[in-house]
């Protein structure tokens, strides 16, 4: 039973295809972090805005999307859309997919930064005669985002992870790129066991980028170390 | 009731005879729901005093303040500052007033996620339109006059109270107001720090600010401020110089005030 040999030759060939696999994931979560952090950015100022009816239109998408499958919704943008007329390749069905899919979790993680900032702050940005948009945005909108950054960094890892996922629809991306291979190669444990190496690597790669990323945003994470 | 008669044994800042006060108070009244917090408050501020508001917690001294900031509507009544009324519900005028009233908090309100300089240059460049250099420039001095010329790139966290309370007063200083507003500035403090914060302001009364202050300071407020107001269930029930006010008492309430706190 254990008598499994390991066999990594065929990475002599193949590793070109990981290499490149690896590339789309890069992109494809990439862009979906980069758009759904503008759309988590709008829809958690639209939920804890004042407009009712628009904070719970919001409400209901996060709602409906936190608990039903992102399998699922990935099925419903790549195979339910075309039905409506809307043709979209398998990636770009993947990212919006996944930008949908993020949007709803970050608002929620911004809104917690958002709702976290002291009436007294708005005051006193008041009372030194900020108009209201500047309140919103030096008072609000940066302390919060600054706030929950770790948070919404660890979404953001989370999401490239998932990427993973739309290898169902045929997204270009290194798990679809994995499965060719593992169909060509017929070794599947050690195709997974690269996988695996990859997507802990591109984690390691987006913790950092993310991190220098607020190091740059954020000058008291930087200054202090917080 | 007229309060604008400034007198004492110390040098105090004399009020112009005959100018126009620079806060005018008229018969305002407050409600938050059922609960009437202010009754016809009426209160004239001359221009380059200090007055003291005292009184008990409830008796509507904090919400006098931010209803002449403009933090708080009012349901009645009128107030104006430097000539013009006050109305939340006119932006040019709570525009203006901002540019002439600075407030300084309880709980100091400085912008956690800010440099001490950029919590002060903040409004200098959004809302006063000035360069950065400039503004750095504004900023430096007023810390220097709230002794903290050290401090500019640190964060609010990095202070004590008494400091960043000196900061607080620094970013309202820094916009040049016409008037103080001190909403209960050493409340928060330690004794220890509530001096350095009380030297801050007896140096701005002695440059001829125009401060309200809310306070529980009963012996500030006796030594260096022009006016006393004691305020009790929502009325100004007695005003005058704090020589008068604290040797004669007029009222019991005033009486009982003073003595139950000393």
């Amino acid at each position: 039973m254990l008598s499994y040999s390991f066999d990594f030759s065929f990475l002599m060939t193949t590793w070109p295809a990981f290499m490149r696999g690896a590339w789309q994931t890069i992109l494809l979560a990439g862009s979906s972090i980069a758009i759904g952090f503008i759309v988590a950015l709008v829809c958690a100022i639209i939920r804890s805005g004042k407009n009712k009816f628009a904070s719970g239109l919001v409400g209901a998408y996060v709602e409906v999307i936190r608990n039903t499958p992102l399998l699922v919704q990935i099925f419903i943008v790549y195979f339910g859309l075309p039905s409506l007329g809307l043709k979209l390749s398998a990636e770009t069905a993947a990212v919006i997919a996944l930008v949908i899919n993020t949007g709803a979790y970050g608002s929620e993680i911004i809104r917690a930064g958002i709702e976290s900032i002291a009436k007294g702050q708005l005051e006193a940005a008041e009372c030194l005669g900020l108009n209201k948009f500047q309140v919103y945005w030096h008072i609000i909108l940066i302390p919060a985002v600054e706030r929950v950054y770790p948070a919404l960094s660890s979404q953001f890892v989370l999401l490239m992870l998932s990427s993973s996922i739309t290898s169902q629809i045929s997204a270009q991306e290194l798990t679809a790129e994995a499965n060719l291979i593992q169909s060509e190669t017929f070794r599947s444990f050690e195709v997974y066991l690269i996988v695996a190496a990859i997507y802990l690597a591109l984690s390691v790669l987006f913790r950092v980028v993310l991190w220098a990323i607020g190091e740059v945003a954020f000058v008291r994470r930087r200054k202090l170390r917080t | 009731m007229s309060v604008n008669e400034a007198a004492g044994t110390r040098p105090r800042n004399e009020a112009v005879p005959g100018a126009e006060p620079i806060i005018v108070v008229d018969n305002v009244s407050k409600n938050f729901g059922p609960l009437q917090v202010l009754h016809g408050v009426s209160l004239e501020i001359q221009r380059g005093t200090m007055v003291a508001i005292v009184g008990r917690s409830g008796s509507g001294k904090s919400t006098l303040l931010r209803c002449i900031n403009a933090l708080e509507e009012i349901n009645g009544g009128s107030i104006k500052v430097c000539g013009h009324p006050v109305s939340m519900s006119d932006r040019a005028s709570v525009k203006r007033l901002r540019s002439e009233v600075g407030m300084v908090f309880q709980s100091y309100n400085l912008f956690p996620h800010l440099t001490v300089l950029r919590n002060i240059t903040l409004a200098l460049t959004a809302v006063q339109k000035k360069s950065r250099a400039d503004a750095d420039a504004i900023a430096h001095k007023v810390l220097g006059l709230v002794g903290l010329g050290d401090k500019a790139e640190a964060f609010p966290e990095q202070l004590s109270g008494g400091q960043a309370q000196r900061v607080a007063i620094a970013r309202s200083l820094a916009l040049s107001p016409k008037v103080l507003l001190f909403d209960e500035v050493t409340s928060a403090l330690d004794p220890e720090l509530t001096g350095e914060v009380l030297k801050v302001m007896e140096d701005l009364a002695r440059d001829g600010m125009t401060m309200v202050l809310v306070t529980h300071e009963m012996a500030f407020a006796r030594r260096v401020a022009d006016i006393v107001v004691f305020m009790h269930q929502g009325k100004v029930w007695e005003a005058g110089p704090p020589a008068e006010i604290f040797a004669d008492p007029k009222t019991p309430e005033l009486r009982q005030f003073l003595s139950s706190g000393l």
